[in-house]
């Protein structure tokens, strides 16, 4: 392999705090969101669940035009500087990751919500009660939803290169370099780092599982 | 106590709708019809888990649910039974404390750690019993808590709701078993396609009912 192992690792560390950040962003509004339309008492939001599963799959280079378009010197967020940065390649991935772990909550939670409903309702809970229940008996779920929107960010690939460049030492990331050293003909290093990826998902999804399963 | 006024729910191709009923305090009532004549519908009106269409429910004192689908949460049994006691605030080892002597007579004392999924229907279904039961409501509103038990759990069950009904609680019971409903009710409902059709003391209403319907479904034919 011809790149040097400290910069592979510093690669890998940067797509996994990128792929990470970006899950937690996409928690942050998807795990609320996903409870609160999974848990309506009756049957609704059904616009809401088209775009959230639609959105499972949206074109990362889509996703990544459009913050191109913002962030770029010309665009409305251009102001803030951060295209070709580590913020805008989180901002990017967080809305590939968003409607995973938005939607498979919604799944999760609208499969238990008539029967914990009825069980917290009729031994005299609230409706606070019910939704605190509900969250809890589908942490297996939710953490699998969290491990589907972990994942979709970090093997993006266009939405990382659109609107981070690629940039050595800055924003180049495990997808980006594979990308990069298959073009330059270096298949072992390819190889190499897609190796990389697949073990830094791995374990980031075990720690995920192991912790959602030990709850 | 419950008390309700001209309630009626619709769901399509369905209407129940009921005049007046109440439960008074300490009372054991049993509610007996063929599938499908509303007696779950009326129970979660009852307990406040569905909004009439029309009418009110007044309820006074804790009012708790036992519903048939017997539902158990992704814990451990003992988890399970303090269930209904956490969600009135009760701690945790104070609940546990309370509920043990319960699970020890339903026969799940060696259980007490194991996944609640594990279990069989029926011990589920004794469960569900502990757990609403442990809560000491004032009325306990009951959908066909003894279906699909063995005779042996039936007794028991019936033993524990008879207890609770000496203690002063009131009972509403929906039951398929008619037997049941008149070894263990006060008073009795009968209701069929909606409607309440008799009401009135339990042996009166299966001794001397004063509709020929009445006589015919306790008597074992098909009604509609």
């Amino acid at each position: 392999m011809t790149l040097p192992w400290a910069e592979v690792v510093e690669i890998a560390a940067r797509s996994l705090g990128v792929a990470a950040a970006a899950t937690f962003l996409a928690a942050l509004v998807g795990l609320p969101l996903g409870v609160w339309l999974g848990a309506r008492p009756r049957k609704g939001g059904l616009g809401a669940q088209v775009l959230l599963y639609a959105g499972m799959g949206l074109p990362p280079v889509v996703v990544g035009l459009v913050f191109y378009f913002l962030l770029s010197r010309s665009g409305p967020l251009g102001g803030l500087g951060l295209l070709f940065t580590p913020v805008a390649m989180v901002l990017a991935e967080a809305v590939l990751a968003f409607p995973m772990v938005a939607g498979f909550t919604l799944a999760a939670v609208r499969a238990r919500a008539d029967g914990v409903r009825r069980l917290v309702r009729g031994l005299g809970g609230s409706e606070r009660q019910v939704l605190t229940t509900l969250l809890w008996e589908s942490r297996r779920p939710i953490v699998a939803a969290l491990a589907a929107g972990f994942g979709a960010a970090i093997s993006e690939v266009g939405a990382a290169t659109i609107v981070g460049g690629d940039i050595r030492h800055h924003t180049r990331v495990l997808t980006t370099a594979v990308v990069l050293e298959t073009r330059k003909g270096e298949l072992e290093s390819a190889l190499a780092l897609g190796a990389v990826l697949l073990g830094v998902t791995l374990v980031a999804t075990a720690i995920l599982v192991v912790w959602g399963e030990r709850r | 106590m419950i008390r309700a006024r001209g309630l009626v729910r619709r769901y399509p191709g369905f209407e129940l709708a009921v005049e007046a009923l109440e439960v008074p305090t300490g009372r054991f009532v049993t509610v007996i019809g063929p599938s499908g004549a509303g007696k779950s519908t009326l129970l979660r009106l009852l307990a406040g888990l569905e909004e009439p269409c029309a009418g009110a429910v007044e309820r006074r004192g804790r009012v708790v649910f036992l519903d048939q689908d017997r539902t158990v949460l992704e814990r451990s049994v003992l988890a399970n039974a303090t269930f209904g006691l956490e969600l009135a605030g009760v701690r945790r080892r104070e609940a546990e404390r309370r509920v043990r002597p319960w699970l020890e007579r339903v026969g799940l004392a060696d259980k007490l750690r194991q996944p609640a999924q594990l279990l069989s229907g029926g011990e589920r279904a004794r469960l569900a019993l502990v757990r609403a039961l442990a809560t000491e409501p004032d009325v306990l509103l009951l959908d066909e808590p003894t279906q699909a038990l063995d005779p042996g759990n039936v007794a028991l069950a019936e033993a524990l709701l008879r207890e609770a009904h000496a203690q002063g609680r009131a009972l509403v019971l929906v039951t398929h078993n008619l037997y049941q409903a008149r070894r263990l009710g006060e008073e009795t409902w009968f209701l069929l396609g909606g409607r309440l059709v008799e009401a009135g003391p339990s042996e009166q209403l299966f001794t001397r009912p004063e509709r020929e319907v009445t006589r015919a479904y306790v008597a074992g034919e098909m009604v509609y």
